[in-house]
């Protein structure tokens, strides 16, 4: 008789898949659902109604506007880290690895607090600022800096241990055979890289346009200009408009589902080409 | 192309890779950089290809000076110890990388490349490959489409980071074999770097022993084995049996003995007892039961292996020290007369052999017995 693995016997195998379900099921999917079934609760027009407020709208304009620019910030700005920590040896390469992870180290709240101080009115360098007329805090720019400040390590953390593990023989094939920096880096680095790069997106983009407690530090809450989503759904809820607040809460539960199939779908073609 | 080093050294950090060397690679020469892992073979290697940039000193190719250039306008072929084949690309893109990648004036047209590509996959016997991935291919056929990819762009010099490290014994045997004729037919200049010395004694025309990023002895195969210019190439050449001892005049023994305890070998007429050590490689000593005129070494049988055309006899020194097992390796023929068994006790006789005298590691004094053995043989 052969000796048996733990989790070999039947009965624990269904037992232990038994629970990873219904703890997805209580954590994720019945949440998931709850969202959707309560901002449909007053039906469909009202769903709609509220949809198309214009201070939600804006909010939406808002959130895609912060997104899109931090995201490709966040993607030159990784692919750049990643590639210094990793192909070059310089003092304080070390301390510039564990810099990049301060913003998972630190609260949202407190990055956002670290700015305001920083460039509010008040600020060492916001005085400055306002003195040439250049508002950042409680304005969108604002938003877009803390934002990237808390999304600006997953590119990178998602490349440096690949880009590590990969080395740089590949790289310096290409060159010792007449590549110039530019081909090396299209043909060889970036499709060696892209599917970690790619994922590294997909999250920063989706903490991007879920980003509440930063956002909220310097946005200032003004309606129509400096809400994004995560601020209107606490908005509306304060108001009490529950199916307004959960109207926009499936927005964004919406993009997060959007940006787990494009992930999907992209590792799942990725696969097919290297077969 | 020649190769001229010329005072190069390089620093990483603390560590100084390479201290000031200078070495020429004449044109067409196949030569081996041996030397055991940290000797600087590798970083001489790369900083030819100008993967490395020296700390100091210049590097010259047919003459010019090439230590600005940089790696991709120095049109040198390089294979990468871990091939370093494009993952993402299939054979054939791999090996027309070169070809793509060349400015457009000096492109030639997607047939003409198309058709190199497949002369050259011919040239390595591995056509049939030409669609795969290189996760799909052998260690063996990896190694070969990373020749066929550097030798694309038509490089006038070879470079090659540990081409067989990571093949196993029949292939790397094989490979080693192609490359010598490839080099043979395309008559560019090969550098390659190895910590096999078997490899570099049998591929090479000339080797170039390194060691703590010095060059220890630049020559050829032949002349490295017969003469060994120090302790260091010696040791890493292997096979070697060490015998330390003094030169002692006490009564009762003749002072032309080296001597440690009772053990002690003769030295040849005419030359004059020294204190040291002793290196006798394995197949420049005989064993017997009886000691003999010029030498009393006696060891105990660890371990008989018959290996091939020789038989290994592994021997443990008896009432003497050294730092190593001795090994001795004797013919078919000798083993079935002796039959030898574990346990046994013999005797070696050594016939040639290189003393050091104390704290000196080169300049070794050669020594042979073989006249003395066929005189007392014939008395």
């Amino acid at each position: 008789m052969h000796q048996q693995r733990i989790g070999d016997q039947p009965w624990l195998r269904r037992l232990l898949i038994g629970l990873a379900f219904l703890l997805v099921g209580i954590l994720l999917v019945v949440p998931l659902v709850a969202i959707f079934a309560q901002a449909l609760s007053a039906g469909l027009n009202i769903f709609w109604v509220n949809l198309s407020d214009k201070y939600t709208l804006h909010a939406i304009g808002l959130t895609l506007l912060v997104a899109a620019l931090t995201v490709p910030l966040n993607l030159v700005f990784g692919v750049f880290l990643a590639w210094l920590v990793t192909r070059f040896e310089f003092p304080g390469r070390r301390i510039l690895m564990t810099l990049i992870d301060i913003p998972f180290a630190v609260s949202p709240v407190v990055a956002g607090l670290m700015y305001l101080l920083l460039y509010g009115s008040n600020g060492w360098l916001g005085s400055w600022l306002m003195d040439h007329d250049l508002q950042l805090m409680f304005a969108w720019p604002g938003i877009v800096m803390v934002t990237v400040f808390i999304t600006c390590p997953f590119v990178a953390r998602e490349l440096i241990p690949l880009m590590q593990q990969q080395g740089s023989s590949e790289e310096e094939a290409a060159l010792s055979l007449g590549a110039s920096g530019w081909q090396m880096f299209r043909r060889v680095t970036l499709p060696n890289i892209k599917c970690a790069l790619l994922y590294g997106v997909v999250l920063a983009n989706a903490r991007a346009v879920g980003e509440f407690g930063a956002v909220s530090v310097v946005s200032g809450n003004i309606r129509g200009e400096t809400n994004t989503l995560p601020l209107h759904v606490e908005l509306l809820y304060q108001d009490y408009n529950l199916v307004g607040a959960f109207t926009s809460a499936t927005l964004l539960a919406v993009l997060a589902l959007l940006t787990l199939v494009v992930k999907t779908f992209l590792e799942w073609r990725q696969q097919q080409s290297a077969r | 192309m020649s190769i001229q080093i010329k005072q190069i050294s390089k620093q990483f950090g603390d560590f100084q890779a390479l201290k000031p060397l200078n070495l020429t690679i004449n044109e067409g020469e196949l030569v081996g950089l041996l030397g055991p892992s940290g000797s600087g073979k590798t970083t001489l290697l790369r900083i030819i290809a100008g993967l490395e940039t020296a700390d100091q000193g210049q590097i010259l190719f047919s003459g010019k000076d090439v230590t600005q250039l940089h790696v991709r306008d120095r049109k040198v072929g390089f294979v990468f110890q871990h091939y370093a084949l494009f993952r993402h690309m299939t054979v054939a893109e791999n090996v027309a990388f070169g070809l793509d990648v060349l400015p457009k004036q000096q492109r030639p047209s997607k047939a003409s490349i198309k058709q190199q590509v497949a002369e050259l996959l011919d040239k390595v016997q591995l056509s049939h490959l030409a669609s795969r991935y290189p996760a799909q291919l052998s260690g063996g056929q990896k190694q070969r489409i990373a020749l066929a990819r550097a030798l694309a762009m038509q490089p006038r010099m070879l470079l090659l980071d540990e081409p067989f490290g990571a093949l196993d014994a029949k292939v790397r045997k094989e490979l080693r074999r192609w490359l010598r004729n490839l080099h043979d037919e395309l008559g560019f200049t090969s550098v390659f770097v190895t910590h096999d010395q078997e490899e570099a004694l049998e591929v090479s025309d000339r080797v170039v022993v390194m060691s703590q990023g010095q060059i220890e002895q630049e020559a050829t195969p032949q002349d490295l084995y017969q003469q060994p210019a120090s302790r260091f190439v010696y040791d890493f050449l292997g096979g070697v049996n060490v015998f330390e001892g003094e030169v002692c005049s006490t009564a009762g023994h003749s002072n032309n003995r080296l001597q440690q305890g009772k053990a002690w070998v003769a030295f040849p007429d005419g030359h004059k007892p020294q204190a040291g050590q002793l290196y006798l490689r394995s197949h420049e000593l005989s064993l017997s039961n009886q000691p003999s005129a010029t030498a009393h070494l006696p060891l105990t049988i660890k371990a008989v292996s018959l290996i091939g055309a020789e038989v290994r006899v592994e021997l443990e020194p008896l009432d003497w020290q050294s730092p190593d097992l001795w090994e001795v390796v004797i013919s078919h023929s000798h083993y079935n007369n002796w039959q030898p068994q574990r346990g046994d006790t013999c005797f070696a006789q050594p016939q040639a052999g290189q003393l050091f005298t104390k704290n000196k590691e080169n300049q070794p004094l050669a020594l042979n017995w073989t006249k003395e053995h066929l005189l007392i043989k014939t008395a």
